[in-house]
């Protein structure tokens, strides 16, 4: 998932807002068809994100496993 | 030589860190060897928290305000003023009304400001308590509530992340006292799919809302308002009919940090999550909601962001010392669960809050520190 014109976003430690609200403020900012990427080492995430991104209907990418935190990517889709 | 510290910012993360410094190094700033200036726009401070007050009638705006100078220790200047730009290379701050501030020191805590733009139809339709005038606003709207639907809906990103659910939990039981509720129906919207993004928070609120009758409405992220016909809409395609919205408006930063091309999307300044420090620049440190660390915008993390970083000024001020200090994410927030009881978190980067059961003493521990938190900003307490 390399992709220099990927948002990185270092979410690990927010419990508040979170990784998921990083994401979505992301996902506005972005452009059409970037990729953004959020690491987080909150379980939660791999479950939610996958969700909201169904719901809002961008295209989830997937999550690398790193040990204690996750790495987990989103293509911004409209 | 001396050592010019200067913040921009006179809300409680700048006010915080300048009555701290200043405290410390009152006899350097006596002997003129440190000089600490703090700029801010307006000449009052408002506290914010107490704008929830407001709406239901349990606060005046006079109580909420008292001008800067007041609030400031011996020996700091106050120079009201809008800072332009932000000449990093050039250790300058342009300004509205006078000749360039140098510094040796620089920062910043310009905080966040609703992005109503960001809604169509927000700003004609739409209510929220995160404006003084807003607040006084959505004040009349409820003196005149005789029943009817009220959604709420929470923009990304925003500040004080637990006031979504102390609105509603208090609307909740106004609305009984007025013996209005059996004609109310409250729609609480959350862009997640649960009622908070803390995981523990959401598991605690859930239950409580569905106690009270409120109906949760989730992945809900406001995308446009229909003032005429009364309709709240979602980028996820999920339209809500309303009587009274109240919004949680999307934030972003001051521009003051896109006109000196130190910000990312948003106006967020990239900040070093311990030091503070902004990224690529040792002179210049962030605090507060203008950064653009993964806390809460909350007056808490302003505090104790204030604290450790007023310790690593101290240090470098005086001794050219590198941060030794660290924020470790902390942040504390209280949580009004209705008119008369109310909970809290505590957490930081390692360690998720849990939510201790709702009790009347916390309520008026609230009510106290509303009314002492000028001593929080004096940096006497």
């Amino acid at each position: 998932m390399a992709d220099d014109s990927a948002i990185r976003i270092d979410a690990r430690g927010s419990f508040c807002p979170g990784p998921m609200m990083e994401l979505i403020r992301a996902i506005k900012g972005a452009s059409v068809g970037q990729v953004v990427v959020v690491l987080s080492n909150d379980s939660g995430s791999k479950r939610d994100i996958p969700l909201w991104s169904q719901k809002a209907g961008h295209e989830f990418l997937g999550v690398e496993e790193h040990g204690d935190y996750d790495e987990i990517s989103v293509r911004k889709s409209h | 030589m001396r050592k010019r510290l200067l913040i921009i910012g006179a809300g409680t993360g700048g006010l915080m860190v300048a009555n701290f410094v200043g405290r410390d190094l009152h006899g350097e700033i006596e002997r003129g060897e440190i000089s600490v200036t703090l700029m801010g726009e307006q000449e009052v401070y408002t506290y914010q928290p107490g704008f929830l007050y407001v709406v239901f009638d349990l606060m005046r705006p006079a109580q909420l305000i008292r001008p800067v100078r007041e609030l400031l220790a011996p020996g700091i200047a106050f120079v009201h003023d809008r800072a332009l730009r932000i000449d990093a290379q050039a250790h300058k701050v342009l300004r509205a009304q006078g000749d360039p501030l140098e510094y040796d020191i620089l920062v910043i805590a310009t905080g966040s400001n609703l992005n109503l733009q960001e809604v169509p139809g927000l700003a004609e339709g739409g209510h929220w308590f995160y404006t003084l005038d807003g607040a006084l606003r959505l004040r009349d709207a409820l003196r005149n509530w005789q029943g009817g639907k009220l959604v709420l809906t929470v923009g990304v990103p925003h500040k004080c992340p637990v006031a979504p659910l102390e609105f509603t939990m208090m609307f909740d039981e106004w609305a009984r006292l007025r013996g209005v509720r059996d004609k109310t129906e409250i729609v609480y919207s959350y862009p997640l799919g649960r009622a908070h993004s803390i995981q523990s928070v959401a598991d605690w609120a859930g239950p409580e809302l569905e106690a009270r009758g409120v109906r949760v409405e989730t992945f809900f992220n406001l995308e446009s308002v229909d003032p005429a016909k009364h309709v709240a809409s979602s980028l996820e395609g999920t339209d809500l009919p309303y009587d009274l919205l109240v919004a949680i408006p999307p934030h972003q930063g001051d521009e003051l940090g896109s006109t000196s091309h130190l910000t990312e999307a948003g106006n967020w300044y990239p900040t070093d999550r311990h030091a503070l420090s902004l990224q690529g620049h040792e002179d210049i440190f962030v605090l507060g909601d203008a950064t653009n660390l993964p806390v809460s915008k909350a007056g808490s993390v302003a505090h104790f962001e204030a604290e450790v970083l007023a310790d690593n000024l101290v240090g470098l001020l005086t001794e050219g010392s590198p941060p030794l200090h660290h924020y470790n994410g902390r942040a504390f927030c209280f949580i009004e669960t209705g008119l008369d009881r109310a909970t809290f978190i505590s957490f930081d980067y390692e360690h998720p809050p849990t939510v201790p059961g709702a009790t009347n003493a916390v309520h008026w521990f609230k009510q106290t520190y509303n009314r002492i938190h000028w001593a929080n900003l004096k940096a006497v307490m």
